[in-house]
């Protein structure tokens, strides 16, 4: 362990910005990603479940 | 072998292989990047002449590492796509690019923030940074053009046209810090030289590359499953895949 307290670490020897920065985007970004492609998969289920739902539809009314 | 390469480059057998792939590819990315991280923030040395600074490295390389290789991978695909015209490349160079635009993104953007207190300014008009400037914009015209085209074959052959021409910029990239005299620094890693860095700051920036790298992979693999989705809905085996079947009953009891 290099530091000497909790404030030490955060301070990044008066670089904190730059570095916390850079951090916290990088890992922001990727966090963000992994919602988006999360929500890009509901989205294409859904897409395509309502397509098929529709072409079998019409059918279905003629029965009943 | 060569059997099994072609099974799995229908769309139809890819999708369950990605699915099965891609929790594996994320899980050892985390253990990497959790690993990287701690050598990096909590054991790597303070630098000599940068101080604490010089941290932005265990993201700034991994970051610029993946841009590049990310840019070459879609290179690749869209090499095989438009010789052999297979469906699932075009799939794949579309899946890797959002990935590949994000870091080359966070390339430029944490070589801002270390820029800065180094050099005194956010950007220079320096041959690697500009280039990679470019390999931002390449990701995004890829975006835009491929996603204008309605016709996805059309727009994957299109977008296939613009990876392979946009993969000259990446050894521009690369070699830029060698044919021109720039502000940003020379290869810390070099194939040929060694590196000159600790070795424990090496190793971190290294563990991070590979975290990046698998990160990018998981991505790529869950993203082209959504896209294989919606292209193929018009096959039967869309239609069956219990994903499918459970969100069409989700959405009837919706509507009733």
């Amino acid at each position: 362990m290099i530091w000497n307290s909790a404030a030490d670490f955060w301070a990044m020897g008066g670089y904190g910005l730059y570095v916390w920065g850079s951090m916290g985007m990088t890992f922001g970004l990727m966090a963000l990603e992994m919602l988006w492609v999360k929500q890009a998969r509901a989205q294409a289920l859904k897409q395509v479940a309502l397509e098929i739902e529709a072409a079998q539809t019409p059918a279905k009314e003629w029965h009943s | 072998m060569f059997q099994k390469l072609f099974f799995y480059a229908s769309p139809q057998s890819f999708y369950p292989l990605a699915g099965r792939l891609w929790p594996l590819f994320a899980l050892a990315g985390t253990a990497l990047t959790a690993w990287g991280m701690w050598l990096g923030m909590f054991v790597a040395p303070t630098d000599f002449q940068q101080g604490e600074g010089y941290r932005i490295i265990f993201v700034h390389v991994p970051a610029s590492w993946m841009s590049m290789v990310i840019y070459l991978a879609m290179a690749f695909w869209a090499l095989l796509g438009l010789t052999f015209n297979t469906r699932l490349s075009g799939m794949m160079c579309r899946a890797l690019a959002p990935t590949g635009a994000i870091f080359a993104f966070l390339s430029l953007w944490t070589g801002a923030l270390w820029g800065k207190p180094m050099w005194g300014a956010w950007w220079v008009w320096d041959a690697r940074l500009t280039s990679e400037l470019i390999l931002f914009f390449l990701y995004l015209g890829y975006i835009a053009l491929t996603s204008a085209i309605d016709d996805a074959r059309r727009a994957d052959k299109a977008g296939g046209i613009l990876a392979l021409v946009g993969a000259l910029n990446v050894p521009i990239i690369y070699f830029s810090v060698k044919w021109w005299n720039t502000l940003h620094q020379g290869a810390s890693v070099s194939m040929t030289k060694g590196s000159s860095m600790a070795q424990t700051m090496l190793e971190a920036m290294l563990i991070m590359g590979m975290a990046f790298w698998l990160y990018a992979i998981a991505m790529a693999l869950y993203r082209v499953r959504s896209i294989i989705l919606v292209r193929e809905r018009h096959v039967q085996w869309v239609a069956d895949l219990p994903e499918v079947q459970a969100m069409r009953a989700h959405a009837l009891e919706a509507q009733s």
